[in-house]
């Protein structure tokens, strides 16, 4: 085609759409390209397990950008399409019509996809999953009052969803195999109030359940326990976890970890391709270096940005502590750093019966903090907590309890 | 012309804070900056409509609970992405202790 080659973004997602703004934002004035998987423009994914499930009528995405916005800020959005081969040496994108875009740089930003249920015939049986808009209006049809849902897997999405078909009336079984609920990403306290929200709900919760088999019978869904018992579901709902969705950089030769590798740049192993979102691994700087990926939002977002700056030149490391919500009825979970890498919990109780919940590392370091309420009513202390965490602060654990000491007074003493 | 409603004390507010009023079923934050001025904005976030008062304020900055999308409260100007769209204001004046904001 003859043109200069310009920055391209590979992957029309919440990280993709915000890199391709931030580019523009950051001074990029050359050709600017984004390349989608699905045909709408970028659009918001977490309405698709709450809103989208309960709202009076099924909805169009919640957009991100829409035609103009891309139009304005001069990005050729090219939608419907994927992006099958990283022709480096060429420094170009091979498209699935066999368009080729020569790049300056690259940014990978193909996300994640539905971990598939391990189980023979479950893809034949008919197991959904929510991932995109259309499986969120195919699901949502099927949330009639009265419905059986079995949803298999007891993580964030599969109580959302476990939530929001309550909500409409459905009757919910959840099926988790470890012990209890979300025992990846929170602690058994806040896991231990989610499960009673669930089950004053009515939501037949069983952790420490497998599903063993699945078959078609009558119409319905039969899954055959582990625990020897079946359950009968008119609709079988998986949200067992993400598979990062690596085939474009492996294809490539790129190097791949949990994830697409990259360094706290967000560069791949080639320096002119980056990788950011939920499709890659990075060392995280705040946690030793642990190499970690994400599957949220704001870390979807905050990349997106790091990595389109560094694209640019930046050098900015990526130390943004990871942060997380989930709302369940009238609570929201909010989540501050890796609840796993503390080795001491302090429990400040507040005067209004919110808990927040800080872990510190054997050094005293604050390394998390999470909280449950009653929609944001916890949202300012973990957000002042997350900004403890980033200043790599060592609050005394009995300030640290005491619900009359501001967290916000603690981030006062803490140098910048 | 504004209508003035008695929303709180000024003693209601700590500096660098926001506090929640609702009048006439409609919902305001008010805010005291960190030098001690009074400012007032309509009450929830202009991307997802969350309640800005349970959001952190950083000098002249509120920021929402849910999605961090950043306000300068004291003109509503929206910082930029997620938050597209600015955050109507209201006057606001302070008599015999008590924090006025004009509405209509």
């Amino acid at each position: 085609m003859g043109t200069v080659p310009g920055m391209v973004v590979v992957g029309g997602g919440e990280c993709g759409a915000r890199a391709a703004f931030a580019l523009r934002e950051a001074g990029w004035n050359g050709p600017l390209t984004l390349v989608g998987a699905e045909a709408v423009p970028p659009y918001e994914r977490p309405p698709l397990s709450k809103s989208m499930m309960t709202g009076p009528h099924a909805s169009a995405p919640a957009t991100i950008c829409d035609a103009e916005m891309l139009r304005n800020g001069g990005i050729d959005f090219i939608a419907g399409t994927t992006a099958t081969d990283i022709d480096r040496d060429n420094h170009e994108v091979v498209l699935a019509h066999g368009r080729r875009i020569a790049y300056r740089r690259l940014l990978v930003a193909t996300g994640a996809t539905a971990r598939p249920l391990p189980i023979p015939g479950a893809a034949a049986d008919g197991v959904r999953y929510l991932r995109s808009h259309s499986d969120a209006l195919a699901l949502r049809d099927r949330l009639r009052p009265g419905a059986r849902i079995g949803v298999i897997g007891g993580g964030f999405i599969g109580l959302e969803l476990a939530a929001s078909a309550t909500l409409r009336g459905c009757a919910v079984t959840v099926v988790e195999l470890a012990p209890r609920l979300m025992s990846r990403g929170t602690t058994p306290q806040i896991a231990a109030v989610v499960a009673a929200r669930h089950e004053r709900a009515g939501v037949d919760v069983r952790c420490g359940t497998g599903v063993a088999r699945l078959e078609r019978r009558d119409g319905a869904t039969l899954l055959g326990l582990t625990t020897g018992e079946t359950l009968l579901c008119d609709t079988v709902v998986a949200g067992i976890g993400a598979v990062p969705e690596t085939a474009l950089a492996h294809k490539a030769g790129l190097a791949v970890d949990n994830g697409v590798r990259v360094d706290t740049r967000l560069t791949t192993s080639d320096p002119d391709v980056f990788a950011a979102g939920d499709c890659c691994s990075w060392p995280h700087p705040l946690y030793g270096g642990r190499r970690i990926r994400l599957e949220s939002w704001r870390n979807a977002r905050d990349q997106g940005g790091a990595a389109a700056r560094n694209m640019l030149g930046a050098d900015e490391p990526f130390a943004t502590v990871p942060w997380f919500w989930s709302d369940q009825y009238d609570l929201t979970l909010h989540i501050a750093g890796l609840p796993d890498a503390a080795t001491t919990e302090v429990v400040r109780r507040r005067h209004d019966g919110v808990e927040i919940r800080f872990g510190l590392g054997p050094d005293g370091r604050l390394l998390t903090a999470s909280a449950i309420g009653t929609e944001s009513a916890a949202a300012r202390d973990i957000r002042l907590a997350e900004l403890l965490i980033a200043r790599r602060a060592t609050p005394h654990p009995t300030t640290l309890a005491d619900p009359t000491v501001s967290l916000k007074a603690l981030l006062r003493q803490e140098p910048h | 012309m504004s209508e003035w409603i008695a929303a709180c004390a000024v003693d209601d507010i700590d500096p660098e804070d926001v506090i929640p009023f609702r009048h006439d079923g409609v919902d305001y934050a008010v805010y005291r900056s960190p030098q001690g001025e009074f400012f007032a904005t309509a009450g929830h976030c202009t991307h997802e409509r969350m309640p800005l008062c349970d959001g952190l304020v950083m000098d002249n900055t509120i920021e929402c609970p849910k999605h961090n999308g950043r306000f300068d409260y004291t003109t509503g100007k929206a910082a930029g992405a997620p938050v597209l769209v600015d955050l109507r204001t209201f006057p606001v004046k302070i008599e015999d202790g008590t924090v006025h904001i004009g509405i209509g």
